[in-house]
């Protein structure tokens, strides 16, 4: 910014010498040369016709590096994740092309035309529905966060990795999810009273199946169509998703064709060989749905450079929990040895991201930068060392340590673990 | 309530000429789906004690025979992984410094094995796999690691009756 403005005056002060030496010929010339000089410096987009309307606006070419990190199995390429660039967005809603992606087995092309939900099993009367019939339901809309249960998961290593914020952190996107409040359409169907779980069942190449309390899904569950006002995007669920605030991302089915209500959980692939927490004893968690409080600077992050010394930098970043609304986010500079409540930006969502700022004085120093998230739960997010010491290195899954922003005196950031 | 006389609740409330409502108001759209609910492609769900399971049978000779031709090149010779995970081995180690959690190792029922590779297995052609080849299948990886006697044949009746060697390895956190 600063170098662009001693740009723009040294410009200034060459067309000004330029002009002066017009001066010398002839008045009328001096008065035509100085229009064409001014216009001459204004930028082309001031001087041309801009580009016509478009169907569907897609963002500026001068941003097509920002977006999402792809890692997928080389023989299976549908199975693998994608990374919400968090270090490069900024406010709390997710774009839409940017929501992070978990898919086990690609993603498929449904024609909602002739998809169809099923509710059955432990109820009075099987009901199918319509993605056309659901559109005539109440819609209700919710802001909130979808989390990846394997996020963060580099931090159990032993070594710190040194991906940008996003990239590591990014299996996590916010946005407003609108639909069909799950309850309509299970009070509809009946539930008998020996019903305790819901298989939620999805149309990909996966066919993919999961078991969920069946009080969640009479809680806060949507059936999404929408998200952020437009219909979902094919790799997140189109044309029906099942969103619950909070949960783990694998229980938000995407692509939802069937929910099945039991007696018992079905113990499939997916809350059994994965999405459950090994511990140190060598037992697992399990059903552990929850995504505790976790937050995350994401500027300044990895990647970075501190360009002015002394400096002063708006320490920002993103915090949520899946048990209810953020009520503090503190940040040290010195690892944890003290700390600095910052603003947390309006609005304040139960299980959404929050935002929050700290303006910071950087004088050239050594500095560990990290965030601390509260919720109204009472719950703290932990250090790495606490998180380690309760739940060993080997849970692979609900990684929410704090994480350290190391800025050494030139300036540039890495990952550590400061202990 | 039968949907229709919830219909009828409706269009009594309409009647009442309230125009605004505090209790959603909306006329239940659901179709009957009795014989949808009861067709094979809608029943895919398979559970611990064994509902669900198609009628089959295979062991594990021949579950090696399907094993090379459609699951080697992603799990590796012998099912010990390669880009996809390792299948058998390293039973008990999950007490160790390096755990590994294989199907034999870590699931805790051998239902969800044939839930798993019929719904998503081969992921180039899922649903590809007769029921009797997946019994197969998973008749050759139980017996990697003994869990099954290697000319035990598993089918709708033996299956469910595989104790896994991780049976007893999960706490569940969520509280109903």
């Amino acid at each position: 910014m600063a170098k662009k403005l001693v740009k723009s005056r040294r410009q200034f002060l060459q067309t000004t010498a330029l002009g002066s030496a017009f001066a010398s010929f002839s008045l009328p010339l001096i008065a035509a040369q100085k229009a064409a000089d001014f216009t001459a410096n204004l930028p082309e987009s001031m001087r041309q016709a801009g580009k016509p309307f478009s169907n569907y606006g897609q963002p500026s070419p001068y941003e097509k590096d920002i977006i999402r990190w792809i890692a997928a199995n080389q023989d299976m390429p549908g199975n693998g994740v994608s990374w919400s660039p968090l270090h490069e967005l900024q406010g709390t809603i997710t774009p839409n092309g940017l929501h992070y992606e978990r898919h086990h087995n690609g993603v498929p092309d449904i024609d909602p035309a002739t998809h169809q939900l099923l509710i059955d099993g432990l109820v009075e009367q099987p009901l199918s529905f319509s993605i056309e019939t659901l559109k005539r339901y109440p819609q209700t809309s919710r802001i909130c966060f979808i989390e990846c249960g394997g996020n963060s998961n580099s931090g159990w290593r032993n070594i710190p990795i040194q991906s940008s914020a996003g990239y590591a952190h990014g299996l996590v996107s916010n946005a407003e999810w609108t639909g069909v409040p799950l309850s309509y359409l299970l009070q509809e169907a009946g539930i008998k009273p020996e019903a305790k779980w819901v298989i939620a069942e999805a149309a990909d190449g996966a066919s993919l199946n999961i078991s969920i309390p069946i009080e969640k899904l009479l809680d806060d569950a949507i059936l999404a169509l929408y998200q952020n006002g437009e219909r979902l995007r094919p790799e997140n669920g189109y044309p029906l998703r099942l969103v619950l605030p909070g949960w783990e991302g694998i229980v938000n089915v995407k692509w939802l064709r069937q929910l099945r209500l039991t007696d018992t959980p079905v113990m499939s692939r997916d809350e059994t060989a994965q999405y459950t927490d090994l511990m140190p004893d060598g037992s697992a968690r399990q059903f552990s749905f929850i995504m505790d409080a976790k937050s995350l600077i994401t500027s300044p992050s990895l990647g970075m450079h501190l360009s002015d010394n002394p400096g002063i930098y708006q320490v920002t970043g993103l915090a949520w929990s899946g048990r209810g609304k953020i009520t503090r986010v503190e940040v040290s500079d010195d690892s944890g040895e003290s700390w600095l409540d910052a603003e947390l930006q309006e609005p304040i969502l139960d299980k959404a991201f929050t935002r929050f700022n700290l303006p910071w004085q950087w004088q050239g120093q050594y500095a560990v930068l990290q965030s601390r998230a509260t919720d109204d739960s009472g719950y703290v997010q932990p250090s790495r060392e606490a998180l380690v010491a309760n739940r060993g290195t080997d849970g692979f899954f609900h990684y929410n340590a704090i994480v350290s922003w190391e800025v050494t005196e030139e300036g540039d950031i890495n990952h550590v673990y400061p202990f | 309530m039968s949907t229709l006389s919830k219909l009828g609740f409706v269009l009594f409330l309409f009647i009442g000429i309230p125009t605004t409502y505090a209790q959603p108001l909306y006329q239940p759209l659901g179709q009957k789906a009795d014989t949808l609910s009861s067709k094979p492609e809608w029943n895919l769900t398979i559970f611990p004690d064994g509902r669900g399971l198609p009628q089959g049978a295979g062991d594990a000779a021949q579950g090696k025979k399907i094993f090379t031709q459609h699951c080697v090149a992603c799990h590796g010779f012998d099912a010990i992984g390669a880009s996809a995970m390792p299948l058998v081995g390293e039973v008990g180690s999950l007490t160790s410094e390096y755990p590994e959690k294989t199907v034999n190792s870590y699931w805790p029922y051998a239902t969800t094995l044939f839930d798993y590779i019929r719904r998503s297995m081969p992921p180039s052609s899922p649903y590809s796999l007769s029921s009797n080849e997946i019994y197969a299948l998973c008749a050759y990886i139980l017996s990697q690691d003994g869990i099954i006697e290697s000319g035990v044949e598993l089918n709708e009746v033996t299956l469910p009756q595989v104790t896994m060697p991780n049976r007893d390895g999960f706490s569940v956190i969520h509280q109903q």
